[in-house]
């Protein structure tokens, strides 16, 4: 499958994932890699600051959008503010004003479960349907959280039974329903606890909340490599190659192999793990050596991201 | 009060800290963290609990926490006092462990019945939707229920040592606010008006007040605003309790003997987030205790990971031609430089990272836990991560 056509298979993408495995990395990830497949995109952040911004060299993203990078534009998204501009559309200007001052949306907010999230949800639909960009991406909230995001527009229709606030959340419902409009990616390390939490959330999302899945994404993935674990080894190899390593030398070397085959013979039975356990396709993204992301680091990981999704077939129809 | 030594701060927190929490963003080994001191304070002699709130399945079978209980539940001394960890002292006699986890719904439940004038009162109040809404799903309930559970604990004083885990929120200081939040919410105007006995209620809420909450009622559909006010009157006499609740337990996190230890990892964004957290603290004059960094990558040598990648390079160079044998082996020795340079640059970057972290969080001493070969689910892998804090 080509870049364009997976990033074209549904207008909204939605990146889920636990605290930590780099949801934000690979959501910027993906925006590249459809914004070189010439597709306008749109990240929308719906919870607090997430380092976005900063992984394209910007300063924290506000309500309006700005341009992250070519072809990437980038909102911050919140329910007040979505819940008045949500009554401004609706000729409700003056309530809208009150309801923000008055701090009345906490309340209307706690008496409809999922409300914030409905005005989330209603915002992005809006989104999607004014093709305001070719793709929309949101940056979910955590794992458990964003199952909870998404089934709270069916909450919603089964605890308010009339209203403009009910015909939001059918609406979105529908989109969420909908593997043409909306699929969710799912994001996690190859570890036990991340992946057992991926594994319960995919159930959630497809079985309660109905929301289509595209493949898992696996972050942080060491390349496969075989390599010299001993100082001893290290030395026999200089001796072949007819060049010197200092003992010491020989020791980092030979440590530093080792910590990487432990953690990879890790990663790779908790890879396997998940396939068993989950039977999506999944594309494994490499562990980038740095301790916070740069945009080299997102591009090389739109790379990666690009290849793997080359090694899926395309789904007929 | 804070030791300048990391082990010797930790120590300290275990053997005199009464209330410990610890804090920090999602996904950085808080609840590990959690347990470990209170296996640790265990050890120590001390009666400890450790509150979680949403651990990992195993490490909550390995706490015995397979349901939700609102009760502690004390863990087999044979399972967490072995000779796994042969340095702990225990200088003041045997200690015990406990567990809890965290049932916000009914910690909730729990205090309306306690708080009730009477019990149909309660039960009035259990059964509105409204108030199922509050207890469930209302933002900052789970970390103020975290802060009342802990409030209780405290009261009853059966526990000499109670370690808190705070809720998985990607803002790490929302549960700092959570007692606020509710005060807020009551304090609300609409509230207020709301609130009032019927009669009073319609003398008082103007026609503005009225047109105004007609069109609430308009957007999200009256049964809503109903159950709002049958709430509002079921909770009638009960919201200064409440009130007055919400502040005894922020005043139980300024108490001198609540000790904050900030969890994080070598990123970032942890970093940014432990940072911030500090701040908030540092305002409302409380500090850190201690900082943990959890997984860090161990620091393989001094060398400059550019250095390295040049040997890489010319290794590659060797391999491109002469005898097959030494191709091969300079081939090879290329990968473990490769691989040298890559874990180096994560250490720099890391080390880059952390540097200047002490002072950023006002001079709290830092604790490095390195990267582990296993997830941290069972008591043996605690113990491990436990000599580490406390052995340096």
């Amino acid at each position: 499958m080509d870049a364009r056509a997976f990033c074209s298979a549904s207008r909204v993408v939605v990146v889920a994932g636990k605290g930590g495995v780099g949801k934000t990395t690979v959501t910027a990830a993906l925006a590249v890699m459809a914004a070189r497949a010439g597709l306008s995109v749109l990240v929308v952040e719906v919870e607090g600051k997430s380092g976005l911004a900063s992984a394209f060299g910007k300063p924290e993203l506000g309500y309006h959008e700005i341009e992250l990078h070519p072809g990437i534009t980038a909102r911050f998204l919140t329910p007040d503010e979505a819940l008045v501009e949500y009554l401004e559309d609706h000729g409700l200007s003056r309530i809208s004003r009150r309801l923000a001052r008055t701090g009345a949306l906490e309340v209307v907010a706690t008496a409809v479960p999922g409300m914030k999230d409905i005005l989330l949800l209603g915002k992005v639909k809006q989104l999607e349907q004014d093709g305001t960009a070719d793709l929309v991406i949101i940056d979910a909230p955590a794992a458990g959280h964003a199952v909870s995001f998404l089934l709270s527009p069916q909450g919603l229709l089964d605890a308010v039974h009339a209203g403009p606030i009910r015909k939001q959340a059918a609406e979105v419902v529908e989109m969420l329903h909908d593997p043409a409009r909306c699929r969710v990616l799912l994001v996690t390390v190859p570890e036990e606890t991340p992946v057992n939490e991926l594994v319960e959330t995919a159930y959630a999302i497809e079985d309660r909340a109905g929301v289509s899945l595209g493949p898992v994404l696996v972050n942080g993935c060491y390349p496969e490599t075989d390599l010299p674990t001993s100082p001893a080894e290290i030395q026999e190899l200089a001796a072949a190659a007819d060049v010197f390593v200092s003992d010491r030398e020989a020791d980092d070397l030979a440590a530093a192999a080792a910590f990487r085959s432990r953690r990879g013979a890790i990663q790779a039975a908790q890879i396997e793990r998940l396939a068993d356990r989950l039977p999506l396709p999944q594309i494994r993204l490499p562990f980038v050596f740095a301790a916070g992301l740069r945009t080299a680091d997102v591009e090389l990981l739109a790379d990666a991201l690009e290849a793997g999704v080359g090694t899926l077939t395309p789904v007929p129809g | 009060m804070t030791a300048d030594a990391p082990v010797e701060a930790l120590e300290q927190i275990v053997r005199s800290g009464h209330v410990v929490i610890c804090a920090g963003s999602g996904g950085v080994g808080k609840t590990t963290t959690a347990a470990v001191l209170a296996v640790e304070g265990a050890r120590r002699g001390r009666n400890a609990l450790v509150v979680t709130i949403d651990p990992a399945k195993r490490l909550a079978n390995a706490l015995g926490l397979d349901t939700l209980s609102d009760t502690p539940h004390e863990i087999d001394r044979a399972l967490w006092g072995a000779a796994s960890a042969p340095r702990a002292p225990s200088d003041g006699g045997p200690g015990r462990l406990s567990a809890l986890m965290l049932d916000t719904e009914s910690t909730f439940d729990h205090l309306v019945t306690r708080y009730a004038e009477t019990p149909e009162q309660a039960q009035r109040i259990l059964e509105n939707r409204f108030y199922r809404n509050v207890a469930g799903a209302l933002s900052g309930t789970q970390e103020y229920m975290a802060m009342e559970k802990l409030h209780e604990l405290h009261e009853e004083g059966a526990y000499d040592l109670i370690v808190v885990d705070t809720p998985p929120t990607r803002h790490a200081l929302d549960f700092l606010d959570a007692p606020n939040r509710i005060t807020r919410l009551l304090d609300n105007r609409i509230f207020r008006l709301l609130m009032m006995p019927t009669r009073a209620y319609m003398k008082a809420v103007s026609a503005g007040v009225q047109r105004f909450l007609r069109i609430v009622a308009r957007v999200v559909g009256s049964e809503v605003i109903d159950d709002v006010v049958a709430f509002l009157r079921a909770f009638e006499g009960m919201e200064d309790g409440f009130r007055e609740r919400a502040a005894v337990v922020l005043a139980l996190l300024s108490d001198p003997h609540t000790r904050f230890v900030l969890v994080t990892s070598p990123r970032r964004d942890a970093i940014d987030e432990a940072h911030y957290f500090a701040e908030r603290l540092t305002e409302t004059d409380r500090g850190v205790a201690a900082v943990v960094v959890n997984r860090v990558h161990p620091p393989f040598g001094v060398e400059q990971p550019e250095g390295l990648r040049a040997r890489a390079e010319t290794l590659d160079a060797l391999s491109a031609s002469g005898p097959a044998g030494r191709r091969r082996a300079a081939a090879r020795l290329a990968a473990a430089y490769r691989n040298l340079a890559d874990l180096r640059s994560i250490a720099r970057a890391e080390r880059d990272h952390l540097e200047g972290v002490r002072e950023r969080i006002g001079g709290a001493p830092v604790a490095f836990v390195p990267y582990l070969d296993r997830d941290v689910h069972d008591f043996d892998s605690l113990a491990e991560v436990g000599r580490v804090l406390f052995s340096g």
